[in-house]
């Protein structure tokens, strides 16, 4: 079998010629009228299809050239004043022929013409062409010969309107003829599975699938048939043909067909007949990729759905839902050896199709999902990658339907699910799903919510038993804790009584998160509840956690990089709260001002000085504003900058940080802007002046970024004069 | 070589024409020599009726002790070259002694001539219808001129036409049930029938139906059989499974058949078989023969 395909193309190239010699005589023949020589010459050309040497490819390329020479043949056939024999006569005498595959192509090719002559009924020579075809039992040229009578007779079949129709041919006829063409000649492709030369079986399933399309096609045929309403399509079309299917027990063919049906016949039509059609799928050999089929059955009813409105209540009225539903549990039930994977993918195109057709039925989707649960928990552990992105897919249906995580939340069987996922799988879910919250921005308010989103994303939470602690990316670890972080700001609750709850519920959780987690969780937690306090009121809870804070960082934070962060997450914290009074707040307000004078690093200092001047100004309705107190943080900022600036001539003989001076003038620009009155246009000035001449002095080094920081601040001023309006001539009186 | 052509030449030419000639059926014959030519066509009980013309050459007279027309049918075995069984032989005397010295035109009849044999050409004998004219002459011989004539007999249908049906097998390897829709059919019939497969466990080529012919002749010990294939006509193609059934349809008129022949004059007998046979993958046949009866039907 070394040159089998050279060998092959040998076989076809004689095959070829042998059928060109033939042609020519009969040509010749045609030419000259000669029938008895027509039909010598046409049956021996045709017999060279008789031939068991050719791959299906091979031989389709022999068939298609005799094809072509049939056609010419039927015209002279059709054509009675060139032979003088009545197509009766011509029908009988084809069938002296010998040999039975050049006898059936010549039968199919006059029966053709014989029923265009309506000299018979129709359905009688298509009734008699396709029983007499049954001679032919050899698999590739008994498909290769029933797909010729399929070619010929697809345009004369007693359809609804068309000519053939009568009172003796109905469409039952021609669907009839049809069906059983198809079944015989699915019953040829199966058997080429058993029969011939013990090749490879792989080379055989290919060889097949080289044909299913033949095999296909008179499905094809079917769906076209204008006859071929619902009801018939229910009655005769959908039972004989799944019979056929359910019979051939050749997976193979179940799964070309099955997915035939689907692909050939109406959405309609499957929606009406779900039952028939699912009815078929447990009787499937096992070896039969049924979730596939079922996958792709509810793709296209998901679709169909999707294509119009007016469809659903198609969809209700047969139950669609919990019929696939059934079918689905039935297929995994009995199909034991079906590898997780293949059962959660079916579950995921259940759950796509409910979530398009009944978005409303949140039931579905738990039901959906607590099926799915149900398999999982028979698998002692989900190891298969595949399988676990199919979970993935699963649960993240509902979040990108729904957008709304507060509607998976409602999901009893949500976090069952979840928990079926391996630890990595679980975290990445749990990202994903705060990242669905964070893009929604959908703020969870019921404690109820909270307890279960933690549920669901525990393994960011806390450590989880098993976990390999050393395989953690730290990078990874960040972003995912960062991630649980902001999350804590979304759940949130004007109620406080509720707002409390949320809180505990949180603190709850998050406490059990180790001392790796804690740091970024605490903080959120606490703004939180900050948060919470001034929102609630109390004051006295309020100024107890600033007061605790302010202790915390007295006594426990003695670096001095941490302080820096700390006051100014404390100015920070303090700006946003109104729920002191004037006392409590002078209080905390000093203390935080002194703490920022007192930091180590001039520039530090400067910096958390200026963004003191904020707590005095609080850009709200009724937020404070004490343009006073802000120029008096400014003025102190500026001289520490000045100390600053003087400390690096002194020590090291070059300029300071201009860029703190170009600080302090946008935060003088900000309050310039906001209204501030003791914030004056030639204050503004000289600081501009004040600037430049600290750029142009001798012992300033070039910084290039102060530079770019000052050219587009004063671009900014620039603009703000060009604007006009109330702010151009607020601006108007300072020179550049 | 003319003159030897004169030397051999009868004295006489002599025709046989009959008195229907024109309007009668005239089918075609093989001769020996392979030639065909048409001659006229009778059945059993007509009358045959004719003239007998004889014209001596120019300027020749013919002495003749009489002159008779026979008819005689004939069955000659071929393997016994020379020997002539005539089953029938019917004389009718047409002149007295005497001179014939121009064209003489003499009329006959048989009239309701039994001929209840046809005309058979097979392979190992003929049955043959013929007139034989004879001018007996005392000297160079007597002239004998012949003219063929073909006998067909048809039947009427037959009233009761059984279809055959057999269930046939190897144990355990090959169970087939076949069914012909007659047994009796006639020259131009079709044969229907299916064949249905009960357990294949051979792998199958193709399947065939032959119609065979059986020719035999003498008796006892010198009984010849000649079997000729007439019709290999495929029925299938390639490998049925278990439960398949595969339809039988035959047209006889293209092939060259002649009645069935029972003990025709205890001289011989021509039978007619359908032969199924089933080619395996490695050529092996099986087969299974059975009898039909073949019949002349009267063409409506």
């Amino acid at each position: 079998m070394l040159n089998g395909t050279e060998d092959e193309e040998k076989w076809l190239a004689e095959g070829i010629a042998g059928i060109q010699h033939n042609a020519f005589y009969m040509h010749r023949a045609l030419d000259s009228n000669n029938l008895r020589e027509a039909l010598k010459y046409s049956a021996q050309m045709l017999s060279e299809l008789r031939t068991s040497k050719l791959s299906p490819h091979k031989y389709y390329e022999l068939y298609m050239r005799a094809f072509d020479e049939l056609k010419r043949l039927e015209l002279f056939f059709k054509d009675d004043s060139k032979h003088g024999v009545s197509v009766v006569d011509l029908y009988e005498l084809v069938q002296h022929a010998g040999n039975i595959l050049p006898r059936l192509y010549l039968l199919c090719t006059v029966g053709s013409i014989y029923i265009k002559s309506k000299e018979a009924p129709a359905k009688e020579v298509l009734k008699d062409l396709v029983e007499m075809c049954r001679g032919v039992q050899h698999p590739i040229r008994g498909l290769f010969l029933r797909s010729y009578l399929a070619q010929i007779s697809r345009d004369k079949l007693p359809d609804i309107g068309s000519e053939y129709e009568g009172d003796a041919d109905t469409v039952m006829d021609a669907v009839d003829f049809v069906l059983q063409n198809f079944t015989e000649m699915n019953k040829l492709w199966v058997r080429m599975q058993h029969q011939g030369p013990g090749g490879v079986r792989e080379k055989r399933e290919k060889e097949r699938s080289e044909l299913q399309d033949l095999v296909g096609k008179n499905l094809h045929v079917l769906s076209q048939i204008e006859g071929v309403d619902l009801e018939m399509y229910k009655e005769t079309v959908l039972p004989r043909v799944l019979e056929q299917v359910v019979n051939c027990k050749d997976d193979l063919a179940q799964y070309y067909l099955m997915d035939c049906i689907i692909q050939v016949f109406p959405d309609e039509y499957h929606l009406q007949t779900l039952e028939t059609l699912l009815g078929a799928c447990p009787q499937l050999q096992p070896t039969v990729d049924v979730k596939t089929v079922l996958s792709r059955l509810m793709d296209r009813l998901s679709n169909y759905a999707a294509s119009s409105a007016d469809v659903l209540p198609e969809f209700l009225q047969v139950e669609a839902f919990s019929k696939l539903s059934n079918a689905i549990g039935k297929v995994i039930e009995a199909q034991l050896d079906m590898p997780a994977v293949g059962a959660i993918t079916l579950y995921v195109s259940l759950l796509t199709f409910t979530l398009r057709v009944h978005p409303d039925r949140l039931d579905h989707v738990d039901q959906v999902l607590g099926a799915c649960v149900k398999k999982l928990s028979n698998i002692p552990k989900l190891e298969d990658s595949r399988a676990m992105k199919q979970v993935v897919a699963l649960l993240s249906a509902p979040l990108e339907k729904y957008n709304d995580i507060v509607t998976a939340l409602t999901l009893s069987n949500y976090p069952r699910v979840m928990d079926h996922l391996d630890i990595g799988t679980n975290k990445l879910m749990a990202m994903v799903i705060i990242q669905s919250i964070m893009k929604n921005n959908s703020c969870i308010s019921t404690a109820d919510k909270v307890e279960v989103l933690f549920e669901l994303i525990k393994g960011l939470i806390k450590d989880i038993d098993g976990a390999d602690v050393d395989e953690l990316d730290e990078e990874d670890f960040k972003e995912e804790q960062n991630s649980v972080a902001r999350l804590i700001h979304m759940l949130y609750n004007d109620e406080p009584e509720e707002m409390l709850k949320i809180i505990c519920i949180v603190r709850k959780h998050t406490m059990v998160g180790g001392p790796k987690r804690l740091p970024f969780t605490v903080s959120s937690l606490v703004f939180s509840a900050l948060r919470a306090a001034n929102g609630c009121d109390i004051e006295h809870v309020a100024y107890e956690f600033f007061t605790q804070a302010f202790l915390l960082y007295e006594e426990e934070i003695a670096d001095s990089k941490a302080q820096v962060t700390a006051i100014h997450l404390i100015i920070g914290t303090l700006q946003r709260m109104n729920v002191f009074g004037v006392e409590n707040r002078d209080t905390l307000t000093h203390k935080a001002t002194g703490y920022s004078a007192r930091l180590l690093k001039k520039a530090d200092q400067c910096r958390a000085v200026y963004a003191c001047s904020h707590l005095f100004w609080v850009d709200d309705q009724d937020g404070i504003k004490d343009g006073e107190r802000v120029l008096l943080c400014l003025k102190r900022a500026l001289r520490i900058a000045n100390a600053a600036q003087q400390m690096a001539n002194v020590a090291r003989g070059s300029g300071g940080p201009v860029s703190l001076f170009v600080e302090i003038l946008n935060k003088y620009i900000y309050f310039f802007e906001k209204g501030n009155k003791q914030i004056t246009s030639s204050a503004i000035q000289g600081l501009i002046e004040l600037i430049n001449t600290e750029m142009q002095s001798d012992s300033t080094n070039p910084d290039s970024v102060a530079d770019a920081f000052l050219a587009s601040t004063l671009r900014y001023i620039q603009f703000q004069k060009q604007k006009g309006g109330v702010m151009g001539e607020k601006f108007e009186s300072i020179k550049l | 070589m003319n003159f030897l052509i004169g030397a051999f030449k009868p004295a006489c030419n002599i025709s046989i024409t009959f008195s229907d000639g024109k309007s009668r059926k005239q089918v075609p014959m093989k001769k020996e020599n392979g030639k065909t030519i048409m001659v006229s066509l009778f059945q059993s009980k007509e009358s045959i009726a004719g003239k007998v013309s004889i014209e001596p050459l120019q300027g020749k007279k013919i002495e003749h002790l009489g002159v008779k027309v026979e008819l005689l049918g004939q069955i000659e075995m071929y393997f016994d070259r020379g020997n002539f069984y005539d089953f029938t032989s019917l004389v009718r005397e047409l002149d007295v002694p005497g001179d014939i010295y121009e064209r003489k035109t003499y009329p006959f009849e048989f009239s309701t001539v039994e001929m209840p044999y046809e005309t058979y050409n097979g392979a190992n004998l003929r049955l043959r219808y013929v007139l034989k004219v004879t001018v007996s002459r005392n000297y160079g011989g007597s002239i004998v001129e012949y003219q063929d004539f073909i006998v067909r007999n048809y039947s009427p249908p037959p009233s009761i036409n059984n279809s055959i049906k057999m269930e046939v097998g190897i144990e355990d390897c090959l169970h087939i049930e076949f069914e012909y829709n007659k047994s009796k059919y006639h020259l131009k019939d079709v044969i229907i029938g299916k064949i249905y497969f009960l357990l294949v466990r051979i792998k199958i080529k193709n399947m065939d139906l032959e119609i065979r012919r059986r020719e035999s002749t003498g008796s006892g010990a010198n009984t010849h059989v000649e079997t000729e294939t007439l019709a290999k006509f495929e029925l299938m193609d390639g490998a049925p499974v278990r439960g398949e059934s595969i339809p039988i349809r035959l047209f006889l008129s293209p092939y060259e058949l002649t009645p069935t022949y029972r003990n025709i004059n205890n001289k011989f007998s021509v039978k007619y078989y359908l032969n199924l046979v089933l080619v395996d993958e490695e050529d092996r046949r099986y087969f299974k023969q059975q009898e039909i009866a073949i019949y002349r039907q009267q063409d409506s």
